[in-house]
């Protein structure tokens, strides 16, 4: 069915706009539940969390500037860094990579909205609140001391009476609630809310990435969950599970937390390299060579992801043929993200480059992640892992990925996306610095950290002896600190300057191909006033003109077009929740039965009571107008037969 | 204007059951979490095994087989009402729906209550010694998700009886009958493992 | 690195395990080097063609086909590289792995916090000698370390000679080392183990064999009588504050369980694990107030008066 259409429709994109409008006011601010508005608090709080484990990072740099210094005690200094890698992972590299998924996934399937945006809602204020107790407690001096791992049977009651493993603990069982709603959310939306014509393999490659990073968080996270779950038991109600007293085992811990902590690195390295191919793609102006073998690579670096925990373990003593087969899967998976570096570097090759600040970003993420990478395939070797392992060696390979692969390729999607979000550029100019000046400090700060290691520097000293000799490389890798500490401050500055008074950015500035250039910077309410179908990977460029639009959703609902999995083909309409206040009360309500049962087993089993009252209240039908189907009793059902498929009307 | 061609949806059903579902992907989400969470918590469970030579430790009894067994076959009969009201959701009908769903809440009521004795004859408490934590861990579990299952089908129940009843809750009860199956059929390994794994090894 | 006043390096390896694995850091080192100087040199030469080819219009796109070549290419030799390092890697191992001997010396070592327990194992349980964060081996002879731990992990490293392995409470592992040439080898705890993790090092000292024996036939004398009247004062002090009930004196009725033996403290080089070098002022200071030098460990301030700290002092530098 072939019909005139006007692409503004009339007046009806004002009662879209209404229809997809947040509550505004400051009561309003609690029910938000559009994605947009969800992923950019949870860029900012990430972000947020980000500069707070930066300042302890540099705290911690200033104690080991010079040797035998005093500035930091033991006590303080081993809450510092326990609390710096706990937020730096679990508040701010994941978070703000979700929040990049959030904020852009229905944008790039040219969906109207996420799959469960309440939920993802209330994921957010897990974030938050889990957050805030974790530096309330940090303040009260109950601030996790025993590094990001906390291993028992240091962290049982035994050895830290205090609540300071507590607060980890719990900390993870916040930030764990919210990851795992957010990746059931992110495959939900990148596989049934994709625009028509948007097959399988036209899927962008970010959201491929993200796909493959949520389905990673669905099995790795709950080890991490069982681990400080068991942990809190032992030190509440007197299980055994790591104690070796009454048949409990240490290592067990080991095994449940690294099935989780390795998979981790990659929940946090994967979406980076989905930034990568954006961009790359991007301004080499052509479409990525080898989409295939780099979804490929990313879905077999999240399967290898899950059997190489033992890398961490390797000088606990195991029989060497597994620590074998651990080095060799460990050096394996070099092999898919090596084809990912050379696909990048084709695509560059046969591209028509334009350096801009985004991509800048990029190349400094090469140069430093391979370095990180090479360091990675060192340390998988068994003998040099057990001179290395716990050192500053390792410091140092970990900051390189993680800095290397995530924060650089997440700058990058800084300055990039940037003007979608805001609809102001950033400076070219300060960006060029604020690059330059990030990526020599950053080198400064964590190449010598190798040569440290090398030189007998175990990793969580608070402070070394002056004859060990350390102090100059020690206070060489400080002063690169504070360059990354100028660097962030640029910045800063940068973005709230654009923020308010940055050049307009064009819809379209850099050129891009995929579907969130589609719309307008920032995008609408309802993201797509019409929205789009695909013919291509990259629909900017290669849709014929006239490529249809989809129309015949209502305005005056929120009413979104399901497909199907494979094909996306249109499959039926849905009614997606209103904005409501509910998920803000039950975070509430678990964050008072999370922090309870810190104190006494009881809060579980009252502390229960609210959160159940809250989910009633989330569930309970609030009009018909938001169910959104007809009341019963009806005439003739709506709903299709479980094999029924109806067709939509037009052309693709 | 250029001529823009137009996908009308209009046409399309506001829902559908099964796969084509939102929430039958939300549904699976959980299920995998909460199917690694006892995958792991039996992985644990098999590792202390390997660190003693006698298993229970200690010459600790096995727990009994009667009332884990019992809620064994409770539990599976609760299939039955359980696919009566997938069935009866499918098919948009109230009146079965109503009547299946009553019958499911039986069930729970029976397997929660069959569980208090399943915890009172375990031989071993949590804070014995390992053993006993994970065996207690691994009935704690599948307790919280048979309570939560209860819950949460009691809330559907009530609004199915009380209305306002939107055909889009069918779909509801549709999904929660999905979840009650992997409640029940993630019971089967773990009374393998509570009640036989000290038995066999 | 500025001149090193100490030797805990993987750099300079003293040992057949700590070379063999000096060896293999070696060849990763020019291997990843190399791989990382090729890849960034392709990345530049990329660089340089696509912003030339923007500013071309009649850039010629590199055909799909040569990309996917020049690409698999690229993938085959990264996977022939990591199997020769993976092998290499194994090789180390198995190396490694096979240095064992019989005629080995067997030392038993248990972590604490924050100290190392050191114990000489012998047929002859009386022959057995029990000391503290010092080591004591023999030159050119296989060496075994059995490792555990009494309270949480700590990992037992001495960089120039041999790689890590951690000291887990349930668990005795063996690791075997060897000292090629005489020295002294600093080792630390490399696994953080709670406050003091930091001041938890241990002296390695490789001596000839014969000077071994010797020092190991010197530590297993019990401590002699005090023979003057400071020294009586000093062990009475000793036995009557608290100090009896953690330490243990052989020879004399201080038989404490959960500290170091100091049977022959005066011989050790260092105070506290690491902490200080063992000097009369430090060693009264370390009996006042350890807190203040280590803080957080477990040894409680002692306040004595001036005169029983200094006879204390006297008689434990006699413990030799
Ligand atoms: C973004 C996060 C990230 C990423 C991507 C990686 C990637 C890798 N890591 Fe890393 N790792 C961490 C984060 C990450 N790591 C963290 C946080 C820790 C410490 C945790 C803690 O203890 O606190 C850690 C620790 C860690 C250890 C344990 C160290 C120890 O404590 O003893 C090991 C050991 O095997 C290891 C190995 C590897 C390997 C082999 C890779 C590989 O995936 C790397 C593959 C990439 C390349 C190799 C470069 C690109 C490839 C080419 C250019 C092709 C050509 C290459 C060759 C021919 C070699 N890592
Ligand atoms: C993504 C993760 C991530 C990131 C980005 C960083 C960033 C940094 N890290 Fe971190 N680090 C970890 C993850 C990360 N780290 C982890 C997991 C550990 C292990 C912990 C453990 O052992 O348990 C660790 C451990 C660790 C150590 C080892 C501690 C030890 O073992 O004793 C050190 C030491 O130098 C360090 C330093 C730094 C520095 C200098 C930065 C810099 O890049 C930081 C740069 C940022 C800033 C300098 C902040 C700038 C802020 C401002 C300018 C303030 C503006 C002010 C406001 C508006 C409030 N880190
Ligand atoms: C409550 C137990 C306790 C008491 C009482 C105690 N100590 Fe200690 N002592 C320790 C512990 C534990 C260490 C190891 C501390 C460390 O290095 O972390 C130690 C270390 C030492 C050391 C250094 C040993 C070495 O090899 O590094 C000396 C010397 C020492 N104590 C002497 C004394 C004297 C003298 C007294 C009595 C006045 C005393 N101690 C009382 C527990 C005790
Ligand atoms: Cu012992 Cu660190
Ligand atoms: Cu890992």
């Amino acid at each position: 069915m072939m019909r005139r259409h006007d692409p503004s429709i009339g007046g009806d994109l004002e009662r879209l706009e209404e229809t997809w409008a947040d509550p505004n006011g400051w009561y309003g601010w609690f029910m938000h539940v559009d994605h947009k508005s969800i992923g950019r608090r949870y860029l900012l709080t990430a972000f947020g969390f980000f500069l707070l484990g930066g300042v302890l990072a540099a705290l911690m740099r200033v104690q080991l500037s010079r040797p035998d210094n005093t500035f930091l005690g033991p006590d303080l200094y081993n809450e510092i860094f326990s609390t710096h890698g706990t937020t730096m992972m679990f508040l701010f590299a994941v978070p703000v990579m979700q929040g990049l998924g959030i904020y852009f996934v229905p944008l790039m399937v040219g969906a109207r909205s996420i799959a469960f945006p309440r939920l993802v809602a209330f994921s957010y204020w897990m974030l938050l609140f889990g957050g805030i107790f974790l530096y309330v407690s940090f303040l009260l001096n109950a601030g996790p001391d025993v590094g990001w791992f906390s291993y028992p049977p240091l962290a049982e009651s035994l050895y830290t009476p205090s609540k300071r493993a507590d607060v980890w603990a719990q900390l993870i069982t916040f930030t764990e609630v919210g990851s795992l709603a957010v990746a059931v959310s992110l495959i939900t939306t990148a596989l049934k809310l994709r625009a028509p014509g948007m097959t399988l393999n036209r899927i962008p490659i970010f959201v491929w990435a993200q796909v493959v990073t949520s389905f990673m968080v669905l099995f790795a996270m709950p080890a991490v969950m069982l681990a400080s779950t068991s942990l809190i038991l032992d030190r509440l109600v007197g299980t055994h599970f790591f104690d070796v007293e009454h048949a409990g085992d240490a290592l067990l811990w080991q095994h449940l937390f690294w099935f989780f902590g390795h998979p981790e690195v990659y929940i946090i390295f994967i979406p980076g390299t989905g930034l990568v191919s954006t961009i790359v793609a991007t301004f080499s102006q052509r479409r990525m060579f080898g989409y295939l073998p780099v979804v490929l690579s990313l879905v077999s670096t999240a399967f290898m992801g899950f059997g190489l925990w033992v890398h961490h373990m390797f000088a606990t003593g195991l029989p060497q043929l597994g620590e074998s087969f651990f080095t060799a899967a460990s050096i394996i998976i070099a092999i898919p993200t090596g084809t990912q570096i050379f696909c990048w570097i084709a695509t560059m090759w046969s591209g028509r480059i334009v350096v801009r600040t985004p991509m800048l970003w990029i190349l400094g993420f090469f140069a430093i992640f391979i370095a990180g990478g090479l360091t990675g395939v060192m340390l998988a070797a068994v003998p040099l892992n057990t001179q290395v392992h716990d050192t500053f060696f390792v410091v140092a390979h970990f900051h390189y990925v993680l800095i290397g692969g995530a924060v650089f390729p997440l700058f990058a999607a800084f300055y990039y996306w940037f003007p979608k979000i805001t609809g102001r550029l950033l400076s070219e100019r300060l960006g060029t610095w604020v690059f330059g000046l990030l990526f020599a400090g950053f080198n400064l700060t964590f190449f010598p950290m190798h040569i440290l290691g090398l030189h007998g520097m175990p990793r969580r000293v608070y402070t070394y002896p002056a004859a060990m000799g350390w102090g100059s490389l020690n206070l060489l890798a400080s002063i690169g600190a504070a360059l990354m500490a100028c660097a962030i401050v640029m910045f800063l500055v940068d973005a709230i300057r654009a923020y308010v008074a940055g050049a307009a950015a064009a819809h379209n500035p850099w050129n891009a191909g995929t579907l969130e250039w589609a719309t307008s910077s920032p995008p609408p309410n309802s993201n797509f006033p019409s929205p789009p179908t695909v013919a291509g990977r990259e629909p900017l460029w290669e849709n014929p003109p006239g490529q249809a639009v989809v129309v015949g959703l209502r305005a005056d609902a929120r009413d979104v077009l399901v497909t199907h999995v494979l094909d996306a083909e249109p499959d039926h309409r849905l009614l997606f929740p209103e904005p409501s206040i509910w998920p803000f009360l039950t975070g509430i309500a678990t964050t008072v039965l999370f922090i309870w049962s810190i104190f006494t087993p009881w809060g579980v089993v009252y502390g229960a009571v609210p959160v159940f009252v809250m989910l009633v209240g989330w569930f309970w039908p609030k009009s018909a107008h938001e169910g959104g189907t007809q009341l019963w009793p009806f005439a003739h059902r709506m709903l299709p037969r479980p094999n029924e498929t109806p067709a939509a009307g037009g052309a693709i | 204007m250029s001529e823009v061609r137009t996908l009308d949806v209009s046409t399309l059903p506001p829902g559908a059951f099964g796969s084509r579902t939102l929430t039958f992907w939300g549904t699976l989400g959980i299920v995998i979490i909460e199917g690694t969470v006892f995958a792991l918590a039996i992985g644990a469970y098999f590792y202390l095994v390997t660190r003693f030579p006698a298993w229970p430790p200690h010459g600790l009894a096995a727990p009994d087989l009667r009332w884990g067994t019992l809620n064994t076959l409770v539990l599976l009969a609760s299939l039955i009402p359980n696919e009566l009201t997938r069935r009866a959701g499918e098919h948009v009908d109230l009146h079965r729906v109503r009547i299946w769903m009553v019958v499911c809440l039986a069930f729970a009521v029976a397997f929660n209550v069959v569980r208090v004795y399943e915890f009172a004859h375990l031989n071993v408490m949590w804070d014995h010694d390992a053993y006993g934590s994970i065996v207690w861990l691994l009935l704690g579990l599948h307790t919280t998700h048979i309570i939560t299952d209860f819950l949460d089908s009691s809330v559907l129940t009530t609004l199915m009886f009380m209305g306002p009843v939107e055909e889009h809750r069918f779909v509801d009860v549709e999904e929660n009958a999905v979840y009650w199956y992997f409640v029940v059929l993630a019971w089967l390994p773990i009374y393998g493992v509570i009640y036989w794994a000290p038995r066999v090894l | 690195m500025s001149a090193l006043d100490v030797n805990q390096s993987v750099l300079s390896p003293a040992g057949i395990q700590a070379s063999a694995i000096h060896s293999l850091w070696s060849l990763m080192l020019w291997v990843c080097a190399a791989v990382f100087m090729a890849v960034l040199a392709v990345l530049f030469v990329a660089l340089r063609r696509g912003t030339r080819n923007r500013s071309h219009d009649d850039f010629e796109p590199a055909s799909e086909a040569a990309l996917s070549r020049s690409v698999g290419a690229a993938v085959g030799v990264t996977v022939v590289v990591l199997i020769g390092l993976l092998t290499a890697s194994v090789w180390t191992g198995r190396t490694i792995g096979s240095l064992h001997a019989a005629s080995a010396v067997t030392i038993a070592i248990t972590g604490h916090q924050w100290w190392w327990e050191i114990q000489y194992e012998d047929a002859v349980p009386g022959r057995r000698v029990v000391t503290a964060n010092e080591l004591h081996i023999p030159t050119n002879r296989p060496v075994v370390v059995k490792v555990t731990s009494r309270d949480v992990i700590h990992s037992f490293w001495v960089p120039n000679l041999q790689g890590k392995r951690d000291l887990i409470p349930g668990y005795t592992t063996a690791l075997w080392l060897q000292a090629d040439r005489p020295g002294v080898f600093r080792g630390q705890c490399a696994e953080f183990c709670g406050m003091q993790h930091a001041h938890m090092a241990l002296d390695v000292i490789a001596e000839s064999q014969q000077q071994f024996e010797a020092w190991l036939e010197a530590m297993r004398q019990p401590a002699r009588d005090p023979s003057d009247s400071t020294l009586r004062r000093g062990h009475d002090v000793f036995m009557h504050a608290r100090c009896a009930g953690c330490h243990t004196v052989r020879g004399t009725e201080a038989a404490g369980q959960i500290a170091p033996d100091l049977t022959h403290i005066a011989t050790r080089h260092t105070l506290g694990a690491g902490t200080l070098s063992n000097t009369a002022e430090h060693l009264a200071a370390w009996i006042q107030d350890a807190q203040r030098l280590k803080p957080g460990n477990q040894m409680p301030p002692n306040p004595l008066t001036e005169e029983d700290l200094l006879a204390l002092v006297v008689y434990l530098e006699t413990l030799r």
